[in-house]
């Protein structure tokens, strides 16, 4: 479970001065749910996650993810956390089982375990046959599985996606659709930022609408079609951004 | 502080780094090359210079003394030069290195020594030129000698001893031990480039495991892991440490194994200008070292390597890419080069407050160290001071990964 309590981040930049990146956003996520995080670019989303995932300290407000809050416990919450980003890269001099093993360990796995986790994502993922093989010769997919495995192999209970079709082909953005439907599947608590419209109303249990730092509405797809009179998610996007805009 | 994700996280490392082609060039091709190429190229280059020197029989022009058959005879038949007919423009001969010295023999030479005038004669040399001072001084030994048989031809007329016009000798006795002179030229080269090599050896990696990571996205997800800043930083500075240090061994195994290889290489040409000690004294193409000075200057280099290993990591990591990270290291070179230069001036000599100045004390301290020298005030007291700032270096590189606006800047 993730329950996000008024999250706060600004940054400070030269050019560009205080930054507010993220306002006051709460929200909660249960096992077994994918709660969607979407927004346009510099919404605040990746802002919110690296929060979530201790990457970043937030300013002010807090975060418990599977009841141990962000700020005071940072490495257990990793524990828990498998984070997938489209910017979070794979070391390409590492074969994938190298890497696996190498986040295993991070992880405080025993060797024993590693292999036996190995095995298996690698069965459910269609690995075998590279493997052994150097990440930096690895096509689109085959990166993406060892992705994936990289995000599962300690078995996380939190698993975060930052828009992580960003980039790729329809099959390879679907492969990891399909992943994220087996997380909630399995009983995890998914969260999953985009910006793009049709992936939460396939996706998600529950909608947040971020925009300039703000979660701006949430609820279930037909929570916000009811309150925006819209059916269309992109048409209910603009009112939700549209509405406090203008405020 | 978890040592078990340390030693994950240096391992890791460790492996990806022997994987990347530039980072082996530094830390195993390039110290094991280097110091056999300068060496042996320096002896080889020597080595000719002075045989040709040696082959040569300088020319030499004799002015005057027409009347004097005698010494222009004895002159003639010196086999160390070679006297070429006089010209009025001798002293452009000698600019333009057509001739190397001239002697000015005044009138009556053979007559006043007969009759025991006082008389000069008059060395005409180009200061500064190697081959015209290696002239000037077998024409000065020539007439050193000549005047030696003169006074004893005088005394043993008048039937009395030597010793009358020579009281006492002077003799020198050298107590620098015989590494300390031909030491030193080879002394001032070796650990400035020892120095340079364990910078190299940790630019590589410094920079391709903290600013290439953050370009490639690795680091965002190995942050992501339950391992801590602190953990990392120092499993990463562990790996540049090992590279740098790695430079440092093959080039210390290499300069053991190139040290008696010349020696033995040159030897047919180190004998003979010991032997003729004269104008090339210094000069000797393979200085020795002393081995145990040698071992124990490398080791005074380890908390440098731990300065540069820290030091670069922190730099590096403050680059948002591998280039960025470039512009900020190449400049650093030329500091590191400086002092390591300043080392090699003749007359630079350790003080309290030199000793202090990292980099260069270390590069003066094993000047005096591969010269068989130890200085135990000296050694304590710049170890220690290298290690204070090799400690720093390592409390800034921690400091830089835990500030999550230097991992994510934008
Ligand atoms: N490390 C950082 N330093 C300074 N500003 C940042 C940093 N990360 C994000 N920002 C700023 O915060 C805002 C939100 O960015 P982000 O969370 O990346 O948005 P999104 O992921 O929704 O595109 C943007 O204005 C961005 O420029
Ligand atoms: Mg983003």
């Amino acid at each position: 479970m993730i329950v996000a309590q008024a999250l706060t981040k600004t940054f400070q930049d030269k050019k560009r001065g205080e930054i507010l990146a993220v306002q006051d956003v709460s929200f909660t996520c249960q096992p077994g749910q994918i709660y969607g995080l979407l927004g346009a670019n510099g919404a605040g989303k990746t802002t919110t996650l690296r929060m979530l995932a201790t990457l970043f300290k937030p300013t002010r407000g807090t975060a418990t993810v599977a009841g141990l809050s962000v700020t005071e416990r940072p490495a257990e919450v990793r524990a828990q956390v498998g984070f997938l980003a489209a910017s979070t890269a794979l070391y390409a001099r590492l074969t994938a089982r190298e890497t696996l093993a190498y986040f295993g360990r991070l992880n405080g796995l025993p060797p024993g375990e590693i292999a036996a986790r190995t095995q298996r994502l690698a069965d459910d993922l269609e690995m075998h046959e590279f493997l052994d093989r150097r990440v930096d010769k690895f096509s689109t997919g085959m990166k993406q599985k060892t992705s994936i495995a990289r995000t599962l192999i300690h078995d996380p209970a939190v698993i975060i996606f930052d828009e992580p079709t960003l980039g790729l082909d329809v099959m390879a953005a679907r492969t990891i659709l399909r992943f994220v439907r087996d997380c909630r599947a399995r009983g995890k608590t998914v969260i999953y930022s985009t910006h793009i419209m049709s992936e939460v109303e396939k996706l998600c249990d529950t909608i947040g609408i971020i925009h300039g730092g703000r979660l701006l509405a949430e609820g279930t797809l037909a929570d916000l079609r009811a309150r925006f009179g819209e059916t269309d998610m992109e048409e209910i996007f603009i009112k939700a951004i549209g509405a406090t805009g203008a405020a | 502080m978890n040592v078990h994700q340390i030693v994950t996280v240096y391992l890791k490392e460790l492996r990806d780094a022997l994987r990347d082609r530039r980072t082996l060039i530094s830390m195993f091709v390039v110290p094991t090359l280097v110091i056999p190429l300068i060496i042996l190229g320096f002896g080889l280059v020597t080595a000719k210079i002075v045989r040709k020197a040696r082959a040569e029989t300088p020319a030499v022009m004799v002015l005057g003394g027409k009347d004097s058959p005698q010494v222009q005879a004895a002159l003639a038949a010196h086999p160390r030069f070679r006297v070429v007919p006089a010209r009025e423009d001798f002293r452009t001969a000698i600019s333009n290195k057509t001739l190397r010295a001239a002697v000015e023999l005044p009138d009556d030479f053979d007559a006043a020594l007969a009759e025991s005038r006082a008389t000069t004669v008059r060395l005409y040399t180009y200061d500064g030129e190697f081959k015209s001072g290696f002239a000037t001084s077998e024409l000065d030994r020539f007439f050193r000698d000549y005047r030696e048989r003169t006074i004893q031809t005088r005394l043993a007329e008048r039937g009395l001893p030597p010793a009358l016009v020579k009281p006492f000798d002077i003799t020198r006795q050298n107590v620098a031990p015989p590494e300390k002179v031909g030491g030193n030229l080879i002394g001032g080269i070796i650990p400035y480039l020892v120095i340079l090599l364990c910078f190299t050896g940790a630019m590589y990696p410094a920079m391709d495991i903290t600013a290439g990571e953050k370009e490639r996205g690795t680091l965002e997800t190995l942050l992501c892991s339950p391992v801590g800043r602190t953990e990392i930083v120092l499993g990463k500075f562990l790996v540049v440490l090992t590279s740098a240090l790695s430079t440092v061994v093959f080039a210390g195994i290499s300069a053991l194994v190139t040290f008696p290889l010349g020696a033995w290489l040159f030897a047919p040409e180190v004998a003979p200008v010991r032997a003729a000690a004269a104008a090339a004294a210094a000069r000797t193409p393979m200085p020795q070292i002393d081995p145990l000075g040698f071992l124990a200057s490398l080791a005074m280099v380890v908390p440098i390597a731990v300065l540069f290993s820290a030091g670069l990591l922190a730099l590096s990591l403050f680059a948002k890419s591998y280039k960025e990270a470039q512009s900020y290291v190449s400049p650093l070179i030329v500091v590191i080069i400086l002092p390591a230069l300043a080392a090699m001036l003749p007359g630079v000599e350790l003080t309290f407050s030199l000793s202090l100045i990292p980099i260069l004390n270390v590069s003066l301290v094993c000047k005096e160290l591969v010269s068989g020298v130890f200085n135990w005030a000296h050694l304590v007291l710049i170890f220690g001071s290298s290690c204070v700032y090799a400690g720093i270096a390592i409390l800034l590189a921690v400091r830089m990964f835990n500030r999550e606006s230097v991992l994510f800047r934008t």
